[in-house]
């Protein structure tokens, strides 16, 4: 059974200097009760992804292909008032600034009360959820929490409270767009061990999107790789991680701090820039950065399937 | 702000200025001619906006009295520019404690309302064109000379003018040469948004009988005549309103268009 | 909080202190001697003399002005010339007028102003929005006294729908609220589009903002987000235009008040500069100058007071 399943999805903005093609042939899934990572650059198109998802591309943005089967249905194809009836209490999300997050001015208590206005509850049953949910986070004293506003929260805290809101109206599926990348690493330990935790209890699946390998490796069971708004290999996190099969994911695990000697948090980058994504090459866009070229990679290279669930978006997969 | 706005801008801008600087071709008669027998006479062929309450004729007044907005928009911006530079430059260069006082007195002038500042300037000057010309200079002044000020001050620590101070240029020089081509193209931006207010200064204090002495011809003036008498004769006022109307509306929409297209951070002011 | 408004406090003392002086210098230069002003031509000069002692004109200048800035700290602005009645009453008495007034002007400025930069952020782009910006900026531009004389012209004299001059019967809140209308039009015309451009800057800025996205993502209606967690925070640079908007009203009630005969501050200053009665002048444009700078600090510290960052931090 899968929760959110995407297939050959593709999102065009237009821009001054022509059509931007975000995102092409997008395809993956997400199976109920999983944690399936994202993994890529910045500008590889995570933001994008999670924008169409959630129905909240900009205005010059569209879905020009492809499908998202949310539930049985095609969230590209839902009106505007039905997608909005789902983010919150079907898909919810949590944002990477933890500091911009929440609203600066109104209590943390009537955000979280405000967001289950779609349940029916009376306003002390709210409330009490709230409070429920901010104790399952671990925010001391909860009941005083709620009258409280953001700025009086830690940053940990703050995206704990995130957390919260995002899970109490418990989702088929949460959207975490790097949760951890703006805490210390003590922090993100914590908040990931309480992801994980409360995923289980409530038994919903995530997309969690982080530049960070470690981070993914230890929490996803499935991985998908994306580079220049391309899905270039997916996998389960042993075959990609263990087995890479993409040059791209080669070298971006070959660059992850975790495997290096020196202790940086940034992710050294490949040589050479993602291309302008407004004339998108006819071959592999990997293609001008790749240490594997060959010329075969001038046309469009095949998800060529490496073993069962592991695929790779190259000619030069060898099985 | 769309261009076409810009456009209508230009086009009001243009229609007042020539009217202004042609006023003797297009409207043959004396604005100043007293005519009693032709006292409040509704506008026709002879009159296009009519007569006065002494047989003048108004579009004649309007006309000339858009010689003595435009001057006096013109020469109280130049002043107030002139004024604003050299204080600013003297806050933002000059020792701390001047600066501070000066930013001080600038608030303090800023805090009284700009007619209350008008009225209490007029008990100084008498009611005359001086007044109106010191009144736009303390309201303009404050605002010019922060900007130079601010700029100044950010300029100070800057290298290139640390520099030239080092390779023994005096500070004139620095403010001539460094100071000055900075700070020009913003502060000409927002004086010409300034002059529909001047304008209006001009005007508003000439229609309460502060400003230009009769029997000048004046927008102000002619609009307080047209109030005196609008139960019988409201076209004098309607001759008064309306170049105000059109001369600030094509001003500000020039002086808008022309910050947008040269200047987009000024965008928000006010 | 007791920090922040101290050092307001302080500062608005400060300014008020310069503009004191200010005002001073100004009397002090009237060219003239003022006890002769006052007294008349027909005045002899031991007249003149007896009152050039009691004004105090005999002292050094900065004993004059010591004597001034202390008196006028203690509410004290002098007696008028014509009744010889203390410029303070005087003023506190028309004061009411003034005020209800700017109310007037101030309250349908922002109940239009509020909606329609809102509306225009919202619609961003839009025809709607386009239009919105261009009369914003028109009635910016058009001078009050001009919106007076021609709202007296339309309404008053050609239509005859409103009353044209007074305040109203004195005890008949109707009468008085009917003849409110039309000046306060005037007065607040140009600040519907201070308002709704004001409005609509900021609401752009808030609406780009991290949390307006989070609350999208939960799914929360457009009209909470946008009149709930967008405009609370809007409104706070909005609070402060307004106290200086009020300034500006002060300036645009002297003529609708002379424009529509009612009695105000305006019409007090205005027909004391005919008069001559430089003290009531003097008294008047002070009294409305520490409105100002009073107003000015207490738009301060509502946004201080509405903004939980500004409330807890200071």
């Amino acid at each position: 059974m899968t929760v959110l399943s995407i297939h050959n999805l593709n999102v065009t903005f237009s821009t001054e200097g022509g059509d931007l093609h975000a995102l092409k042939d997008v395809s993956f899934e997400v199976p109920e009760r999983r944690i399936v990572g994202i993994v890529g650059e910045s500008g590889c198109g995570k933001s994008t992804l999670i924008n169409a998802i959630l129905g909240l591309l900009a205005d010059n943005g569209r879905v020009s292909g492809g499908e998202m089967m949310f539930q049985g249905r095609d969230l590209s194809r839902l009106s505007p008032r039905e997608m909005t009836a789902l983010r919150g209490p079907q898909i919810a999300t949590v944002f990477q600034d933890p500091m911009g997050a929440l609203n600066p001015v109104i209590s943390v208590g009537r955000q979280m009360t405000n967001i289950q206005y779609r349940s029916g509850l009376s306003n002390a049953e709210k409330a009490e959820r709230a409070v429920a949910m901010l104790r399952r986070v671990r925010i001391p004293d909860p009941e005083a929490a709620l009258a409280r506003f953001p700025h009086q929260f830690s940053g940990g805290m703050k995206q704990r409270i995130a957390i919260a809101m995002a899970l109490m109206m418990e989702p088929a599926l949460l959207i975490a767009d790097e949760p951890t990348t703006a805490l210390d690493a003590t922090l993100e330990v914590a908040t990931i061990e309480l992801l994980q935790e409360l995923q289980a209890q409530i038994g919903c699946s995530v997309l969690f999107i982080s530049h960070h390998l470690g981070v993914i490796a230890e929490l996803c069971e499935d991985v998908v790789v994306m580079y220049a708004g391309e899905v270039v290999e997916r996998g389960t996190t042993r075959q990609v991680f263990n087995s890479p099969r993409h040059p791209y994911t080669e070298r971006l695990l070959d660059c992850d701090p975790a495997r290096q000697s020196s202790r940086t948090r940034q992710l050294p980058t490949i040589p050479g820039e993602i291309p302008d994504l407004r004339a998108r090459p006819p071959g592999c866009i990997f293609a001008p950065r790749c240490h594997r070229r060959a010329p075969v990679c001038d046309t469009p290279p095949p998800d060529e399937a490496v073993q069962d669930g592991h695929k790779a978006r190259c000619h030069m997969v060898t099985p | 702000m769309a261009e076409p706005l810009g456009a209508l801008g230009i086009i009001l801008v243009l229609l007042v200025v020539g009217g202004a600087v042609f006023a003797d071709l297009i409207a043959s008669a004396d604005p100043n001619k007293i005519a009693p027998r032709d006292r409040f006479l509704s506008p026709s062929i002879d009159h296009l906006m009519g007569t006065d309450q002494l047989g003048r004729d108004l579009f004649s007044r309007v006309l000339h009295g858009g010689r003595i907005a435009l001057s006096v928009a013109l020469f109280a911006t130049a002043a107030s520019l002139a004024v604003g530079i050299v204080l600013g430059l003297i806050a933002g260069y000059g020792p701390r404690w001047l600066d501070n006082l000066m930013i001080l007195v600038f608030d303090a002038l800023k805090s009284f309302p700009t007619v209350m500042l008008a009225l209490a300037l007029v008990t100084l000057f008498g009611p005359s064109l001086t007044a109106v010309v010191v009144v736009v200079v303390l309201v303009n002044v404050p605002g010019y000379a922060r900007i130079i000020r601010t700029q100044t001050l950010a300029l100070k620590s800057a290298e290139f003018v640390t520099a030239a101070q080092s390779m023994g240029a005096g500070a004139g020089r620095i403010l001539r040469v460094h100071v000055l081509p900075n700070v020009i193209g913003p502060l000409l931006i927002l004086a010409s948004m300034d002059i529909p207010v001047v304008i209006a200064i001009e005007a508003g204090m000439s229609f309460l009988g502060l400003g230009v002495r009769p029997p000048t011809p004046s927008w102000g003036a002619i609009l307080n005549d047209g109030f005196t008498a609008i139960r019988d004769t409201p076209w004098i006022a309607v001759a008064g309103g309306l170049p105000i109307i059109l001369t600030t509306l094509g001003f500000t929409f020039l002086g808008e268009t022309l910050r947008d297209v040269f200047d987009p951070r000024l965008k928000g002011r006010g | 909080m007791l920090h922040y408004t101290l050092s307001r406090l302080g500062l608005a003392v400060l300014i008020v202190s310069v503009a004191m002086l200010i005002l001073f210098s100004m009397i002090y230069l009237i060219p003239g001697d003022p006890a002769a002003v006052a007294l008349g031509p027909r005045a002899t000069a031991a007249m003149r003399e007896a009152l050039r002692v009691k004004m105090g004109l005999d002292q050094p200048v900065w004993v004059q002005f010591w004597n001034f800035f202390i008196n006028a700290w203690q509410g004290d602005l002098g007696n008028e010339v014509l009744s010889d009645r203390p410029v303070s009453k005087v003023v506190l008495e028309q004061l009411p007028y003034t005020l209800a007034l700017i109310a007037g002007g101030m309250v349908w400025s922002v109940a239009l102003g509020i909606p329609l930069g809102c509306w225009a952020a919202v619609k961003r782009g839009s025809l709607a929005d386009r239009l919105v910006g261009v009369l914003s900026v028109a009635v910016i531009a058009v001078p009050s006294f001009v919106v007076a004389i021609y709202a007296l012209l339309i309404f008053a004299v050609s239509l005859r729908w409103l009353p044209a001059i007074g305040a109203g019967e004195p005890g008949d809140l109707g009468d008085q609220l009917v003849h409110l209308i039309l000046p306060s039009i005037a007065v607040g015309l140009g600040w519907v589009g201070y308002i709704a451009r004001m409005v609509r800057a900021s609401m752009l800025e808030v609406l780009e903002a991290q949390h307006i996205r989070t609350a999208r993502a939960f799914g929360l209606p457009d009209n909470q987000i946008t009149y709930q967690y967008a405009l609370t925070i809007a409104i706070l640079p909005t609070i402060t235009l307004l106290g200086v908007g009020i300034g500006q009203m002060l300036s645009s009630a002297v003529f609708a008040e002379i424009v529509f005969a009612r009695p105000g501050v305006g019409k007090l200053v205005y027909d004391a500069i005919l008069t001559r009665n430089y003290p009531l002048v003097t008294g008047a444009v002070l009294v409305t100058t520490v409105l100002f700078v009073l107003i000015n600090l207490i738009a301060d510290l509502i946004v201080g007071a509405l903004d939980p960052r500004v409330r807890s931090s200071l």
